[in-house]
């Protein structure tokens, strides 16, 4: 029977300990499981993060955890509260540090970036690996072919015990996109658009597959953004074929060969669902839910008093070159505080050197760590009581930036950025 | 194990930036602190509310967005017995039932706010005693069931070193 490439990347990882004894012990005889199967498979990588790492050591020492299965293997990230706002962060990052240089795993400090940034950027993601994230977005890892899904701080504690994972192998659904972006129309437009459709809980414990001749048109940056939105849609991960653009992606930082992964022509899905993107417009999710979209027409004219460029989903370069193109030689409205963030200290270099960050700066921005900057509301810009804010990110329920009474409006960089010049929602295609 | 309570309602779709705010999981691993901020945006006085071996009774889609393991805990240390919802995020489900927190899918249109509910998770069913009726439940998968009768995956690591499913 025909695979999707969730159920070959889990079969791949996945040993028959029947005739071989244990699973920890390290067996052989790959198994080939299909959707709805349960299985333990080995896994490539771990990351946590610093909301989630220091319950993780906490249930790594409840678990008589001793040391990590192999050290190299995992990478924890401060990132999320990064530089430390208070003592009580402190002490967790503190923690985090302590047990990085107890166990020998790796540690990326303040600075250095965000988390599913950084772990491409690693070079162990790729095609046909198998990535475990105590955080929701690892799911953007799918973009380069790798299996990558988020669980808990338990889960992996568990797993940097055992170097394992135990999976209910998830039914994909398909998406096909037909058709090329109109311009000023980008892959946050498109996730957005079918986001918006499938609803928020319209993949809920499904893999996704994007495919077609749209995906295939993007930048790595953008498809990016839209395998990180997969779980928005309560979807475990967001999948992509690996093509030359992921190689060629790949081989700035690894010259590691993996093993790619395609669906088989009869492998059976979920659900098949085709768009067409050659006439979408820019789309806005409004408050208080990601699937509440609208096109940009909509909700034009609502003013706006932050704009946040950056987040896992939306601060790699490109996506501040897209701003930057929007905002060179022009001024912010003078009622807009900009908020941005390089998604990580690589980006934020590249985008020193080609003039990218002297442009949004003298534009108005303030430019913050890179990280997650102001997404989550633990740092880095909380919006007062009745303000609304437009962002680059991911998510916009409410009290999701630290304010329970502010609005969270979500778009593409380009959007964005025209909003931040005219001060309420703006369709940017009028700038390009 | 047998569990009696209330029932408190909410609607579908609450996320984990309802049930524990990412402002408050930051701070701090104490869990009985951020246990007081349970549900907080979305009822300021959720946490007063509460008796011991209550419910959160919800719609679909419960415990949607982050992978914040502080949520289930939270909702654990706030001393509510149970959750119950049409369906769940994927990863609050896990969470629960790693930290040792009873997840129950099934069908929750006939639970009105401040019903005494008995849920028994061995037979796998909810008596509603203000109604007088019984409500079927999905029952877990084997490897579910498992760890929450070890106590959570960290007991079950514990027991056994590793996995043993
Ligand atoms: S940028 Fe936002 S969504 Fe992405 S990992 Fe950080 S907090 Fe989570």
């Amino acid at each position: 029977m025909g695979q999707t490439i969730a159920e070959k990347i889990l079969s791949l990882h996945s040993y028959d300990d029947k005739s071989n004894g244990p699973l920890s012990t390290g067996t052989v005889n790959l198994q080939k499981v299909y959707a709805n199967e349960l299985t333990v498979a080995r896994v490539d990588l771990f990351m946590g993060q610093d909301g989630t790492s220091p319950l993780a050591i906490k249930a790594f020492q409840e678990m008589n955890g001793k040391k990590i299965f192999d050290p190299a293997k995992v990478h924890l990230v401060i990132d999320h509260s990064a530089p430390s706002p208070n003592e009580g962060v402190s002490a967790l990052h503190k923690l985090m540090r302590d047990f990085a240089r107890r166990t020998g795993c790796k540690l990326y400090d303040i600075g250095e970036g965000v988390c599913h940034q950084l772990i491409p950027e690693s070079g162990l993601a790729g095609p046909g690996s198998l990535v475990i994230g105590a955080d929701s977005h690892t799911c953007t890892y799918g973009a380069l072919n790798a299996f990558s899904t988020g669980v808990g701080s338990t889960d992996l504690a568990a797993g940097l015990i055992s170097g394992q994972m135990w999976f209910k192998v998830p039914e994909t659904i398909k998406f096909t996109c037909h058709g090329q972006l109109p311009k000023g129309v980008y892959a946050k437009d498109l996730i957005l658009k079918l986001i918006g459709e499938v609803t928020a809980d319209g993949a809920t414990y499904l893999a996704c597959e994007y495919t077609g001749e749209t995906i295939a048109a993007l930048s790595m940056d953008a498809r990016f953004t839209i395998a990180n939105m997969a779980v928005e849609m309560g979807a475990k991960v967001g999948l992509m074929e690996a093509d030359e653009k992921t190689y060629q992606w790949l081989s700035q930082f690894t010259g590691q060969k993996f093993n790619p992964v395609k669906a088989d022509p009869d492998a059976v899905y979920a659900k098949e669902l085709t768009c067409d993107a050659s006439h979408l417009v820019p789309q806005v999710a409004k408050p208080h839910r990601v699937d509440n979209v609208c096109p940009v027409d909509e909700v034009a004219g609502t003013p706006v008093n932050q704009a946040v460029l950056g987040t896992c989903t939306n601060g790699r370069l490109e996506d501040l070159r897209i701003a930057a193109q929007i905002l060179r030689h022009r001024k912010i409205h003078r009622e807009v505080r900009f908020i941005v963030a390089p998604a990580s200290r690589r980006i934020f270099l590249a985008a020193i050197q080609e003039g990218i960050i002297q442009t949004l700066v003298e534009s108005g921005a303030a430019v913050v760590t890179p990280g997650c900057g102001p997404c989550v509301g633990t740092h880095n810009g909380i919006p007062a009581d009745g303000e609304n804010v437009i962002s680059t990110a991911n998510r916009n329920f409410k009290g999701r930036m630290g304010n329970s009474k502010a609005f969270i409006y979500l778009a593409s960089p380009a959007t964005v950025a025209a909003s931040a010049l005219t001060g309420e929602i703006t369709d940017p295609r009028i700038y390009i | 194990m047998l569990l009696r309570g209330k029932a408190h309602l909410f609607g579908s779709d609450v996320n984990t930036d309802y049930i524990i705010s990412g402002k408050y999981k930051f701070k701090t691993l104490d869990m009985n602190e951020l246990a007081k901020h349970v549900m907080e945006d979305l009822d300021p006085d959720f946490y007063q509310k509460i008796s011991p071996g209550d419910f959160i009774v919800a719609e679909s889609n419960f415990g949607c967005g982050s992978s914040r393991e502080q949520a289930p805990l939270a909702i654990k240390y706030a001393k509510i017995s149970a959750v119950l919802a049409h369906s769940f995020a994927r990863i609050f489900y896990r969470n629960a039932i790693n930290t040792g927190l009873p997840v129950v899918e099934c069908d929750t249109t006939n639970i009105a706010a401040g019903d005494e509910l008995e849920v028994d998770l061995t037979k796998g069913e909810i008596t509603n005693r203000t109604k007088g009726i019984v409500i079927p439940v999905k029952p877990l998968p084997p490897v579910m069931i498992k760890i929450l009768n070890d106590g959570g995956l960290a007991a079950h690591f514990r027991k056994y070193g590793g996995f043993n499913f």
